[in-house]
Order: C-alpha cells, then sequence, then structure tokens
C-alpha cells in the first residue's frame, strides 16, 4: 500500500509547508474503519486505514458506490461505523456525543444545504449560537465569515437562500460550515451541482481560504480533475473504500498504483501535470520593452540596432500593451497609436502551466507575457521553455516514481520478512 | 316578522351563540393543533405508525358527527363535554394528516445538513423541521376549522353551546312564524364565522412564514 511516506518538494504550490504556527487543523486517524448495513453481505466500507495530518486536504475521489461518502459521513458519524475508531487530535471520537463531535467537525454539503426558512445570517449564526457565543460575538462572526467567502456583509446577510445564485449559496455554506471555528472540515461534493465557470471560481477560492486557515479538509468528489487541483494528498478509492492509492497529486499522476487508478487518471497525466506547476515555477525569460512615454526614435533605435526585431510596448502602468515588430515601426510612419498588434493575453505568474500553454499556443508568435500582481510586466514564457520546463519535470517525476517504487518494494519484502519470522515462532506453540 | 326585524329583535341572543360558537371552535382547534402535531411528531417518521395515526383519525370522521355526539353522550352527559370531545376527534384528521406528510416531505439533505453542523434532536425538529412544515399544517388546521364550524352545529343537539341552538329551535318548530328566520340566522352567523376565520388564518400565515419558503 503506497501510503504516508510521500515524495515532497514536487510542487511548492501544492504542499503546505509542515511547521506553521497558525495551523488550526486537527489531525484524522481512520482504524480498521468498516461499516456493514443489515442485509448485505458485502461492507460498505471495509477496513478503512488512513493518516491525515493537520491541515491537510485530503481529496477522497472514487466511482459513484464506492464508499467514499459513507467513509467521510463516519468521521462525523452522521454514519456510525459498525467497527473501528476514529481518532481526531489523538482523541477517540467513536464513542463521545456524536452532537459534541459534530460542532467541533463543519461540514459542507452539495447544494449547500442552506435552511430555505433562514436568511444568510441567521444560516451562518446556527452553530455560533448553538454553543452559546455571545450576540456581539455572533453578529461580527457573520460579517467576518461573509467576508472570508467573498461576499459583501452588508448586502447579503438578510437575504434568503433562494434569493442567491448557486454559487453564492455554496459560499455560504461553506461560511456556515466554518463559522463556529472547526478544526476539521468535510465537504461532500460541494461544488457538485454549480456551473463549470463557478466551479472553477469556487476551487479557486477554496486554495485561497486553505492557505489562510489551514483547516484539516477532507474532500469527496467523483471528479478526478478537481482531485488534482485542489488536494495536498488523494485518496483514490475503489469498491467498499479499499485504497488504491493514498499519495500527493504528482505521485498518482506519474505512477499510478494499478490499473484501477491509472483509468481513473484517465488520458493525458501529462496535461493534467501542467496544472500542477505554476508559472513562477518555471523560467521567465526577458524581452526588450519599451514603455509609450519613450520618444519614437529611442524605439526606431533599438529596434534597428538591438538583437531583437520585437519590442514589447508597455503601457504608462508597466502593463503589457503591443508587440511592435520592425516592420510595424516603418509603415507607423511617425505614429504609433496603429502601429503593432495590441497585447490581447497575459498570466499572471499564480497561472497553472496549462493556462499559459493555453496562451502560447493560442498566440501566432508562440509566446505569452507574464504579469505581477497589478498587470505590470515581468517577463515572457514561450513555446521553448514551456517544452523545457515540462520535460524537466515529467524527468524529475520519473525519477521520484522509481524511488518511490524501490522503497515501496523494500518495506514489502521487509513485511513479508517479518510475517514470515511470525509464521515460524509461531509454530513451536502450536505443537505443545 | 321578515328576517332584518328577527335579526333586530334578537341580536343579543344572536350574538351570545356566535361568541359562544366561535369560542367552542376555536379552543377545540387548539387543543387539536396541540395532540394533532404531537401525534405528527411522535409518528412521523415511521412508516406504520404514521400511517395508523392517518387511518385512525381517518376512521373517526367515517363516523356521522350526529351518531358520534349520540354515542358521547353516555360517556359524557350532556352539554358543553359531548361537543368538545367530538369537535376535537374530528379537528385531529387535517391537522395529523398534514403534519406527517408536512414533516416527511422536508428535504432529507436538510436534515442531515442539521444533523452534520451538530444540532440536537430537539433542535432540529424545532428549528429546521417544523418551520419547514409549517406551512402544510397550517393548511390542515385551516381545513379543521372550516369543517368544525359546520360540526359544532350538530352540538346543540346534546344541548352544546352555539349558533347550532338556533338552528335546531327552528327545525323543531317548523311552520311557525319564526321557524325559517331562525334556520336561516343560525346558517348565516356560521358561514359569516367560517370566512372571519379563514381572514384571520390567512393573516397569521403571513406572519409566521418565513419569507424564504412562502409561495
Amino acid at each position: 500500500m503506497p501510503e504516508a511516506s510521500t515524495p515532497s518538494g514536487a510542487a511548492p504550490a501544492h504542499t503546505t509547508p509542515p511547521s506553521t504556527t497558525t495551523t488550526t487543523g486537527a489531525t484524522i486517524a481512520l482504524e480498521d474503519l468498516t461499516k456493514r448495513y443489515s442485509g448485505t453481505p458485502a461492507p460498505a466500507v471495509e477496513n478503512v486505514n488512513m493518516d491525515i495530518k493537520a491541515g491537510e486536504l485530503v481529496v477522497f475521489v472514487g466511482p459513484s458506490g464506492c464508499g467514499k461518502t459513507t467513509t467521510m459521513k463516519m468521521i462525523n458519524r452522521l454514519i456510525e461505523p459498525t467497527s473501528g475508531r476514529i481518532r481526531i487530535d489523538d482523541e477517540d471520537v467513536t464513542g463521545i456525543d456524536p452532537v459534541r463531535l459534530r460542532r467541533k467537525v463543519g461540514y459542507a454539503i452539495q447544494s449547500s444545504g442552506l435552511f430555505p426558512h433562514m436568511t444568510v445570517a441567521q444560516n451562518i449564526a446556527l452553530v455560533p449560537k448553538l454553543i452559546g457565543w455571545s450576540k456581539a460575538k455572533v453578529k461580527s462572526r457573520i460579517e467576518e465569515m461573509l467576508d472570508l467567502v467573498g461576499l459583501d456583509a452588508g448586502e447579503f446577510q438578510g437575504r434568503y437562500p433562494r434569493q442567491l445564485s448557486g454559487g453564492q449559496q455554496q459560499r455560504v455554506g461553506v461560511a456556515r460550515a466554518l463559522a463556529a471555528d472547526p478544526p476539521v472540515l468535510l465537504m461532500d461534493e460541494p461544488f457538485g451541482a454549480v456551473d463549470p465557470i463557478t466551479r472553477d471560481h469556487l476551487q479557486d477560492e477554496l486554495i485561497r481560504l486553505q492557505h489562510e486557515l489551514h483547516k484539516t479538509i477532507v474532500f469527496v468528489t467523483h471528479d478526478f480533475d478537481e482531485a488534482i487541483k485542489l488536494g495536498d494528498r488523494i485518496a483514490v478509492l475503489r469498491e467498499r473504500s479499499h485504497i488504491a492509492q493514498f499519495d500527493t497529486p504528482e505521485a498518482i499522476l506519474t505512477n499510478p498504483a494499478d490499473d484501477f487508478v491509472s483509468g481513473f487518471v484517465g488520458a493525458g497525466a501529462a496535461l493534467k501535470r501542467l496544472n500542477l506547476t505554476r508559472v513562477r515555477d518555471v523560467e521567465i525569460v526577458d524581452f526588450p520593452t519599451a514603455t509609450i512615454d519613450d520618444p519614437l526614435q529611442y524605439l526606431f533605435d533599438m529596434l534597428r540596432h538591438g538583437s531583437t526585431n520585437e519590442v514589447l510596448l508597455l503601457d504608462r502602468y508597466r502593463r503589457p500593451y503591443k508587440w511592435l515588430r520592425r516592420g510595424d515601426l516603418m509603415r507607423a510612419k511617425g505614429s504609433l497609436a496603429r502601429a503593432g498588434t495590441l497585447v490581447h493575453d497575459t498570466v499572471t505568474r499564480d497561472a497553472t502551466l496549462r493556462d499559459a500553454l493555453e496562451a502560447v499556443l493560442t498566440d501566432n508568435a508562440g509566446r505569452v507575457a507574464v504579469t505581477g500582481r497589478r498587470g505590470e510586466y515581468t517577463g515572457v514564457v514561450d513555446m521553448e521553455t514551456l517544452m523545457n520546463s515540462v520535460q524537466q519535470l515529467l524527468e524529475e517525476d520519473r525519477l521520484e516514481a522509481v524511488e518511490h517504487q524501490h522503497a515501496l518494494l523494500e518495506q514489502r519484502a521487509h513485511q513479508t520478512r517479518r510475517e514470515q519470522e511470525g509464521a515460524t515462532a509461531v509454530r513451536p506453540e502450536d505443537l505443545s | 316578522m321578515n328576517f332584518w326585524e328577527y335579526i333586530g329583535n334578537r341580536y343579543a341572543q344572536l350574538l351570545t351563540d356566535t361568541y359562544q360558537h366561535a369560542s367552542a371552535v376555536f379552543q377545540c382547534m387548539v387543543v387539536a393543533t396541540l395532540i394533532g402535531v404531537l401525534i405528527g411528531v411522535a409518528t412521523y417518521r415511521s412508516e406504520w405508525a404514521g400511517n395508523l395515526a392517518i387511518t385512525s383519525t381517518a376512521t373517526v370522521l367515517t363516523v356521522p358527527s350526529l351518531a358520534m355526539i349520540g354515542l358521547l353522550i353516555p360517556v359524557t352527559g350532556l352539554g358543553v363535554a359531548p361537543t368538545v370531545t367530538a369537535l376535537i376527534l374530528y379537528g385531529l384528521l387535517p391537522i395529523v394528516r398534514n403534519a406527517i406528510v408536512g414533516l416527511r416531505g422536508v428535504d432529507p439533505t436538510l436534515v442531515d445538513a442539521a444533523k452534520g453542523i451538530g444540532m440536537s434532536r430537539l433542535s432540529r425538529l424545532l428549528r429546521v423541521e417544523l418551520p419547514l412544515a409549517w406551512p402544510p399544517i397550517l393548511t390542515g388546521i385551516r381545513v379543521s376549522t372550516q369543517m368544525l364550524m359546520g360540526i359544532a352545529a350538530i352540538g346543540a343537539y346534546s344541548s352544546g353551546p352555539g349558533l347550532g341552538n338556533e338552528i335546531f329551535r327552528g327545525i323543531s318548530s317548523l311552520g311557525s312564524a319564526n321557524a325559517l328566520n331562525q334556520v336561516l340566522a343560525g346558517t348565516l352567523g356560521i358561514v359569516i364565522l367560517a370566512l372571519v376565520f379563514d381572514a384571520v388564518y390567512v393573516l397569521i400565515g403571513r406572519l409566521t412564514i418565513s419569507r424564504g419558503i412562502r409561495a
């Protein structure tokens, strides 16, 4: 079983630092968790063992009916496990009052689960009120939570759920789940019912949120791309919630444990790999630039004597404005207004390599300008750099995968040896 | 003596009867609502218990009201008691049925969400399930009230209170000068009362059903 021993350092954007002081997450340990329904011979979930680190976002992904939701619902005991135990921060919660447990574990579900007869504010205030927060504290918490999920408190707190769009409802759902500041958050296909664009947006928001809060999040989905995008680690589950592979997205993409996992990863693993790397991680090359305030003569000189025959023109705020070629300047006849081609696509340093590739492919000269936080120019990525970095990344992944496999084999061999030793040790007693 | 002169002559008596009629129906409705909702809450989660509650209250309704009061007299004696008992029994069915249907109709994902965020059984019931089931329950109460308005008139048979006395008096003296007036006054009084009650329920609905779920 590929577990725990994760290769680290593949993509800094995706692995949370192990020792942050702000971490409010708790560890979760599932031990031999089993759920058996009466009347069915096979258990719905069988012997799940899993260690989830504090502040980690773990995604359960698998085909429908594989028991991923059942496994998640056993963590807050919406479904009582038949056997096995759950520890949150080393406290065995299998026997405690479920209501007390659930107040420490936030819960967000598909189609938001907001109560339609309560306003946004009342929905968010529910749990804080239940645990006895003061009125003033609850009130400020409502505003804080709405702010956190990117909704204007003044505009939204008096609204009823039906007056919100699907995406807004989902945000409020997350705000409600986080209202009482639980260390653990369970999310059951929370973005399953919204349109693709909104879903993309909500996923970005969740990543940002997690960077701020460092909760321990268990996220259930059947969408592998969503799992790759969000997960620090992904547990690919097969029927009866057997863990087919539990590892970082990088490791799963480059080294799927078996046919089931590779079938689930689907085609285009190399393309999906591009989603895991950010523009900031690859080499950004410099490009000759000038600003529109520079005198025309300066541009002429640059293009005539410089090594390049193209210049990126920046506007007053140093934002990419136009690509200017030598020929354009000749035709411009003293005015820049109509010369060159406008920059219509840029990427930020946080964009994925996939976005960058997309932009490069649609650009007729095969490059895209990279911008900083305020849209200012920081460099250019072109086809060549992109190709090189992707090849390098895949090579690194491959090496890592080989190492990983070695470690696994060794571990397995060790285990077999131990079992054999154990078997021989039993024999004398059997004889007596 | 025409109808209006009759009303003018007897308005004190008529007002008393109307008041008693309304008061009997109102009080019986309060009790029937409490009992009905309690039965609903106690039985809606079990398939057979819920169906049993609905069937048995429905069976009560098939007994003719005159027979019901007649049957109750040996048990409770004459006067207010048999009327009130009969009214409460008849009033139960629509409330019990709508409470059970309403509570069962609450979206299970919402109940799941309520559980998941850590609400206890009681707060789930009081803050989520009952408020969401309240519109159908209120409809049940409305239907019940309409029904009881008519049934309460039969109460006069066992010397119960209300406008039924007017009607019964008219029927027993059929052919006399005021017989028709009496029946007419009693009937009209009941119709007007029913309309007034209905208006009040519309108002109660406005005030108690959350804007978030109002149709």
